[in-house]
């Protein structure tokens, strides 16, 4: 097969940034998914979270119907807020390399006791008024990114493939929206 | 419930740390790169749902056919499959609206925390807010309906 370089460079463009680290990553994300499920036969999404969190705190029988799952779901948060911490003090701060890992140039990084962490440069506003959609939307729409995007299409479900078209064409549309109106980062 | 497999826990746990090791690798962590790929700068995220929508659907496929169970929990394996209804058009498009305004969506969330993006307690705060917003009607209009249909 003879590699034609102008279809090569087509493709360079469309993906700067190598696909390696983003395929790694899904499968790391993938295997994570499975090891739960193997053991305990629960398939995992992680905005359950949000309203499990809050039956702690509040009586609304939306919320009480979690009571039961609260507790492990708030290991299992920890374990990705510490997965995170793993990641940067390895791949992150250089300590560990690979020819898979292609590190990112956006955002802030710093160091705290020689661990390489990082910060986002997007605007406060953008995440707050944006967090609260995500709050309402994966709570309604019966999952999110992990429940409907990788346990549901994972699960061939239809339900799941249309939610995930919906929230990734809502997505691209109004993130093109505001980049156009000149909202950067 | 109460008594629960010792292993459930840890089990979780190990799931968790890889699941958001995953994340902070593949770079979905950083909202700066989701919103790259909405913009159609970088096309890579998507390697990063489908990869791990192929691992889980392989499991999802596999395990009922080899174990009856799980050990753990001695719950049947079952496929994540959720009855569609208008709430999954309507829900979906409002988190879609969010996650293109603020490039990123809970898993990510948290995993964003743990690289050290304390910033992104701006998006965890706003996704509590949303989420207790949605919690506290749908609360109140269950209760009203349970009350009209006693009335009856």
């Amino acid at each position: 097969m003879v590699a034609d370089p102008v279809l090569l460079q087509a493709v360079a463009e469309l993906f700067p940034s190598g696909v390696s680290r983003y395929a790694v990553g899904g499968l790391l994300v993938g295997l994570g998914t499975v090891v739960i499920y193997v053991g305990t036969g629960i398939p995992a999404g992680a905005s359950t979270f949000l309203e499990s969190t809050l039956s702690y705190v509040s009586g609304q029988s939306r919320f009480r119907r979690y009571v039961g799952s609260r507790d492990w779901r708030l290991v299992f948060t920890a374990g990705i807020i510490l997965g995170g911490l793993a990641f940067a003090a390895t791949f992150q701060s250089g300590l560990v390399t690979s020819p898979l890992y292609e590190p990112g140039t956006t955002g802030t990084l710093y160091e705290v006791a020689g661990v390489t962490l990082w910060a986002t440069d997007v605007q406060p506003w953008r995440l707050f008024f944006g967090g609260i959609l995500v709050g309402i939307g994966t709570r309604i729409g019966k999952g999110c990114t992990s429940g409907h995007g990788v346990c549901g299409v994972g699960s061939a479900s239809k339900t799941s493939l249309v939610g995930v078209a919906t929230f990734l064409a809502v997505a691209i549309g109004t993130a093109q929206v505001v980049a156009a109106l000149g909202v950067s980062p | 419930m109460a008594d629960r497999h010792p292993l459930f826990k840890p089990l979780i746990f190990v799931g968790g740390l890889i699941f958001g090791f995953g994340l902070g690798f593949s770079h979905m962590a950083r909202p700066e790169v989701v919103l790259n790929f909405l913009t159609f700068e970088d096309l890579g995220l998507p390697f990063v749902m489908f990869g791990a929508a192929i691992v889980s659907g392989i499991a999802f496929a596999l395990l009922p056919r080899i174990r009856d169970a799980a050990p753990l929990t001695g719950a049947p394996y079952e496929r994540r499959l959720k009855p569609f209804d208008r709430n999954v058009l309507v829900g979906g498009a409002v988190f879609g609206v969010g996650w293109g305004l603020s490039g990123i969506c809970p898993g990510a969330a948290y995993a964003s925390l743990g690289v050290g993006n304390v910033t992104i307690l701006w998006a965890l705060g706003g996704m509590f807010v949303g989420a207790y917003a949605q919690g506290y009607w749908r609360s109140r209009s269950g209760a009203r309906d349970a009350a009209a249909a006693g009335a009856d």
